[in-house]
């Protein structure tokens, strides 16, 4: 927003509305869980964009929807439960309705969607959305639940309590009664704006007296949200427009509106008195009887059934994540590798056949291997929290993550990040406070993300003896182990960022509860296409940039391939093709090897030689890349059999003859993986969900920096 | 006012209550009031998580939860037998 003092008004681009040919604009508005993202994905099928608000990390959906040879744009705002802003989501809601909002338009009308079996709560925002006297049309969801919980409506008497707007019964997932609403929606512009009549006298008394002062009109609902939320702050937009001087007569206002009683408590009583009043005259409830479905839910809601329940469940989504992407994963490797070879066989040796298989190819595999992984991991996130599920599981958990300075709803992400970090990450979008969400940012990247396993695997294959420790195989068990650092170590993190950096209250929790519904596909399917949509865009541009870049510090400079072997005499008597040879002696001398040489003193206290460097080195956009680069270091070429280069790395030798992988430093290795930050596309997410560089760097510079000290302490004190 | 010691934290499971009281100076609090936790609304006590906290209540038809600290600030009245 610009002042009134500035003579030039700069708008960026993306900030002037798009003039479509579209007839209206108009807000969905809606009580979270009232399956409204069902109904506004029926409405406007796949023709809508998914974005974001300036300068926030909230999402913007906005869709098309046409009928009756007209077409609408309908904005699909976050889920409130009134027009006073408690969240961040809830304060782009009502700017949008105000159309405070720069980039999206001001609202022609409103369409309305509530809960038909709450109406309760759903009355306290319908009765705020009349009062802005824009035409409205209201969609009460859930008919058929409400059908089966007793719950009948009398239409007649809610439209009159409501000022006259339409009222129409539907059920968004299997379409009944989408026909009347789409007929009601096509004739808003032509309705008439509601008159709901005074819910508040007093509040709509003393607005217009303070709307009077303003020299331009300005809507008296504003002026209403001002008295009761608004801070008596000379910069807030609505203030200004009232007129010089206007904070004294708001603070007089405000005192003789609620004395020292809390402006939103007050409105709180008012306003459901209302509610209650109205409800008596517009539903009626029938005696409900226990159901089989009621029953087994009510069994699952107690405290012992339900948290084992929930342990069971993560079980499965663990497991589902791990077995089920397999096969698919392998698949991608395959076709990677082939359509590689085919590169290469096709345009042969040489620079540009290079860069496309082992470059591109290369590195765009490494990005699509995830996607399996994601797809399911989505998969199962969406029909969890769209079955009303996971709410349920941050509420069983609570208690747990409160010991650690987090709230319940960091689960979910934290179990995410197992298979790997950057859908977790995503998933925080569900925790509310801000320093929750990025205290459970900074703790995701310490699980065990799957890209982690390689590596791990390859190390102990190679340095741990099998052998059994009780029932337990001891590999198995330093498997385990690894994977119990990374949670206690993000747990120590995030409860060290929540007393130091991000110091704050400590979280509330107040959830609302939604009943277990059945998830509708083709919502599920919808939101898990935009998911895809958005991971493949960004980790796949980041990620690729960042292989060529690899790429490029490997290949040159270009050795010249005959000198290298028949200089090779050390190597006589030991069966290695000429082609492993040429590579490791390409790789030495490459811009990748000169680094890995040149930061060689920095990782000599870690007992690390300059081999290891550069594998290390190569592997920071993408961990799963040091074994490849391992396995070409230590000159076996890029596909390395486990086993040889398990044998490889044994008898690895510096050049004073000491052997390179001795205990203290393979644990040391093992601690650097556990810790640092090797991912690219964990920090382009990280980046994105937090909107500044300061906690992915940060995150980056932690993590490495306890995984240095981490592997240099193991290989000092070992 | 008088001090009513009844408050929805110390509610039984099954049991009624209306709400006879708000203590609303926690903004967390004034949130609540503004999902429907005001004087006058009826509420039954549902199940607890393990350990006791957070717990569920049920309001006008649908379910909410609440840490004990915050459900203190809610004195009830006319509390009924499960």
């Amino acid at each position: 927003m610009t002042s009134s003092r500035q003579t030039e008004v700069r708008i960026s681009a993306s900030n002037i509305p798009v003039a479509g040919k579209v007839d209206a604009t108009f807000a969905v508005v809606g009580t979270p869980n009232c399956g409204k993202s069902t109904l506004f994905n029926r409405l406007t099928g796949l023709k809508q964009r998914i974005g974001n608000y300036p300068g926030v990390t909230v999402e913007r959906h906005v869709g098309i929807f046409k009928h009756a040879g007209q077409s609408f744009e309908l904005v699909d705002l976050p889920g409130t439960h009134g027009l006073s802003a408690h969240s961040l989501e809830e304060r782009i809601a009502v700017d949008v309705i105000f159309g405070r909002m720069s980039g999206t338009r001001s609202p022609d009308g409103v369409i309305a969607v509530v809960d038909a079996t709450n109406l309760y709560q759903g009355l306290f925002l319908l009765q705020q959305l009349a009062e802005l006297e824009l035409p409205m049309v209201v969609a009460l969801t859930m008919a058929d639940a409400a059908d089966e919980a007793g719950i009948s409506i009398d239409t007649e008497e809610l439209s009159k309590a409501l000022g006259g707007v339409t009222i129409c019964t539907v059920v968004a997932t299997s379409g009944q009664g989408l026909g009347k609403l789409r007929d009601a929606i096509a004739d808003l512009p032509a309705a008439a704006a509601p008159h709901i009549g005074t819910v508040w006298p007093e509040l709509h008394r003393a607005a217009e007296v303070l709307a009077a002062r303003a020299p331009q009109p300005i809507r008296i609902a504003e002026v209403s949200r001002l008295l009761i939320d608004g801070a008596i702050d000379a910069k807030d937009p609505v203030l200004a427009q009232l007129g010089e001087d206007s904070s004294e007569a708001l603070r007089k206002a405000r005192d003789e509106l609620f004395g020292i009683e809390p402006p939103l408590a007050h409105e709180a009583r008012v306003r459901y008195q209302w509610v209650r009043d109205k409800l008596q005259a517009v539903q009626k409830q029938a005696p409900r009887f226990a159901n089989w479905r009621s029953r087994i839910t009510g069994f699952f809601n107690q405290p012992v059934p339900g948290t084992i329940g929930l342990f069971v469940v993560m079980a499965i989504v663990f497991q589902a994540v791990f077995a089920w992407a397999t096969p698919v994963m392998d698949l991608i490797d395959a076709a990677t590798v082939a359509l590689g070879s085919l590169v290469t066989s096709q345009m042969g040796e040489g620079a540009l056949a290079s860069l496309i298989s082992d470059g591109i190819i290369a590195g765009v595999g490494s990005v699509l291997i995830f996607l399996p992984q994601i797809m399911i991991l989505f998969l199962f996130i969406i029909l969890l929290e769209d079955s009303g599920y996971l709410a349920r599981a941050a509420y069983l958990l609570d208690r747990a993550m409160r010991m650690v300075g987090l709230s319940g709803q960091s689960i979910i992400p934290m179990i995410s990040s197992f298979a790997c970090a950057v859908p977790g990450i995503m998933a925080t979008r569900v925790i509310p406070n801000r320093r929750d969400r990025i205290a459970t940012i900074l703790a995701a990247p310490f699980m065990t993300c799957s890209a982690r396993l390689p590596i791990y695997a390859l190390l102990i294959a190679a340095f741990v003896p099998a052998q059994k420790v009780g029932f337990m195989n001891l590999q198995g068990l330093v498997m385990f182990g690894l994977y119990m650092f990374g949670i206690i170590a993000g747990v120590l993190t995030a409860l060290l960022m929540r007393k130091t950096a991000l110091r704050g209250p400590k979280p509330s929790f107040a959830l609302m509860l939604p009943e277990f519904r059945r998830p509708n596909l083709q919502t599920v399917a919808i939101q898990l296409l935009g998911r895809v949509r958005v991971f493949l865009y960004r980790a796949g541009t980041v990620i690729f940039a960042v292989a060529v870049i690899v790429w490029l510090l490997a290949y040159y400079p270009r050795l010249d391939v005959d000198s290298a072997v028949v200089t090779e005499q050390q190597l006589a008597g030991q069966t290695l093709t000429v082609e492993n040879v040429a590579a490791a002696r390409q790789l030495e001398q490459s811009w990748l090897g000169r680094m890995g040489r040149f930061v060689e003193p920095v990782f000599e206290p870690l007992g690390w030689d300059w081999r290891v460097s550069s594998a290390v080195i190569a592997g920071f956009p993408a961990r799963e890349v040091v074994v490849a680069v391992l396995g070409t270091v230590y000159a076996v070429g890029d596909d390395a059999d486990d086993a040889t280069l398990s044998g490889r790395l044994k008898a690895a030798k510096r050049d004073d003859g000491t052997p390179v992988f001795t205990f203290p430093m393979v644990v040391g290795l093992l601690i650097f993986y556990a810790c640092c930050l090797q991912c690219a596309a964990t920090i382009a997410v990280i980046r994105r969900e937090t909107n500044s560089w300061r906690w992915p760097i940060f995150a980056w510079v932690y993590m490495t920096g306890i995984g240095y000290f981490g592997a240099l302490l193991c290989y000092q004190l070992l | 006012m008088k001090c009513n010691p009844d408050t929805m934290a110390s509610l039984k499971r099954g049991q009624k209550a209306v709400i006879s009281a708000v203590d609303a100076a926690d903004p967390l609090v004034q949130r609540l009031m503004t999902l429907g936790l005001v004087e006058g609304a009826l509420i039954e006590r549902g199940c607890a998580a393990i350990g006791g906290d957070p717990v569920e209540y049920r309001l006008f038809g649908s379910g909410i939860s609440l840490r004990k600290e915050q459900a203190r600030s809610f004195s009830v009245a006319d509390i009924s037998v499960a």
